[in-house]
């Protein structure tokens, strides 16, 4: 693992600003969390090229079970 | 629309600003990849050696660095304190008002339940060897939570009042939190500063390594799951109360 | 490199705040507010990253070699962890409204009567 990824951190790099332009200017909440899901696991690919195997895991479980939860929740239960 | 239109344009030039602020404070750092923090090196040689843990990062988090988990914990408990003040006043839905949650599908019923088994393994598996190989109390904590989550998934609501019961949950929560201020209160008991770490050092690379390390790791797993099955069971049960509004119970 | 690496997080960061700003919807500025959060663990790790190093972890081989940081490691990910039930209050938060008021827009949500 050492030194064979530093060529994939400036495209990761850019493209978890595009996710994250994305995820400010969804339309819904519900496209908004998708978005998110998306932004979580390329944060999750960013951190392992920064060699931080604790840190992905926790976003990993984070961003895929416990955001999506409370956030689709919410959204259903403050829909008209 | 008007008023969210003037407030963009309003913002673009403060945010402008604070761009151009972060960029000046980001031009004094080192530049990437040339980090000469001594801390950081000094720690990554000596933890191994002094207390016989191979992850350096569950080191940093429960011994060198324990203080700040403390405060870390302690945000999480009262955000979950927070939360079940804000929500447990609009009233429970019984599991008989809930008919029409039921998991109709037989295939997501059975490997709903035989994920969550690998699942609960998988977040128990992270806690226990959490100072050995990557992994940890929080990540093992939050896992372990969400095991238990599939369980709603896949086997409907009243499944999940079974394995959820919040006078079981409230408790081991608070054991969790007050088990790590135990844990530095013996240590001043003893005559050794706060949170220092009590126990022999223990042969690197096996669980038995890390002395006080390790049952700092299980408080903060144990608080870390108890609280995020809090929060599933809140938030659960709002989603419930939206179905029985759905089919004019109330 | 390090122009990308730290106007990253600084572009996310300021991407993240005017999402919450120009936001209709209170759960929508929840979300926001995760990724400026976010932008602040991109900022640590790349912080802490130096070339050719390896995880600080030493499972199976000496510690002498060389490695990233692991302090700034051990902060972000206590803090995604409790980043987690932080939005949850703001969600509960924005329920509260929403059963006071039967609207999650902020505009909308005047100031409080009785």
């Amino acid at each position: 693992m050492i030194a064979t990824l530093v060529p994939l951190e400036a495209p990761l790099l850019v493209l978890a600003a595009l996710a994250a332009t994305g995820v400010a200017f969804a339309l819904s909440p519900l496209r908004q969390i998708i978005v998110n899901g998306l932004y979580g696991l390329l944060l999750v690919i960013l951190f392992v090229v920064f060699q931080a195997p604790d840190v992905a895991l926790s976003m990993l479980v984070v961003t895929t079970v416990a955001y999506p939860l409370i956030v689709l929740v919410a959204i259903r239960r403050t829909r008209k | 629309m008007r008023r969210q239109r003037a407030r963009g344009l309003l913002a673009l030039p403060a945010l402008g600003g604070l761009g151009a602020l972060l960029a000046w404070g980001f031009s004094g750092l080192s530049p990437f990849g040339h980090f000469h923090g001594f801390y950081g090196q000094l720690l990554n040689a000596i933890a191994l050696p002094q207390r016989h843990t191979t992850n350096t990062v569950a080191a940093v988090t429960f011994d060198y660095r324990g203080i700040d988990t403390l405060g870390e914990e302690f945000i999480l408990f009262t955000a979950v304190i927070g939360v079940v003040l804000l929500l447990r006043k609009a009233g429970r839905a019984t599991p008989r008002d809930v008919a029409q949650d039921v998991v109709s599908s037989q295939a997501s019923r059975y490997f709903g339940v035989i994920g969550a088994g690998l699942v609960l393994l998988v977040g128990l598996w992270l806690a226990a060897f959490g100072y050995v190989t990557p992994g940890g109390g929080f990540q093992g904590g939050v896992v372990i939570a969400s095991g238990i989550a599939v369980v709603f998934l896949a086997c409907g609501y009243r499944a999940w009042l079974r394995v959820s019961n919040e006078e079981v949950l409230d408790p081991l929560e608070g054991t969790g939190a007050g088990g790590f201020v135990a844990l530095g209160l013996a240590a001043l008991i003893a005559g050794a500063p706060f949170l220092h770490n009590l126990f022999g050092p223990g042969k690197a690379g096996t669980l038995f390594s890390g002395g006080s390390i390790a049952i700092a790791n299980w408080a903060v797993a144990l608080e870390v799951a108890a609280a995020n099955l809090v929060l599933y069971a809140e938030f659960l049960e709002q989603y419930v109360m939206t179905l029985v509004r759905d089919t004019g119970d109330e | 490199m390090s122009v990308l690496a730290y106007g990253v997080a600084a572009w996310i960061f300021c991407v993240g705040i005017y999402g919450a700003i120009i936001s209709r919807n209170l759960i929508h500025l929840a979300v926001c507010l995760s990724v400026a959060q976010s932008s602040t663990y991109i900022l640590l790790l790349a912080i802490g990253y130096r070339n050719h190093a390896t995880a600080p972890i030493f499972k199976g081989f000496e510690n002498r070699t060389k490695a990233v940081d692991p302090v700034v490691q051990a902060l972000t990910l206590t803090d995604i962890v409790v980043s987690v039930t932080v939005i949850a209050l703001i969600l509960a938060l924005a329920l509260d409204a929403h059963e006071a008021a039967n609207t999650v827009d902020p505009d909308e949500l005047v100031g409080m009567r009785g």
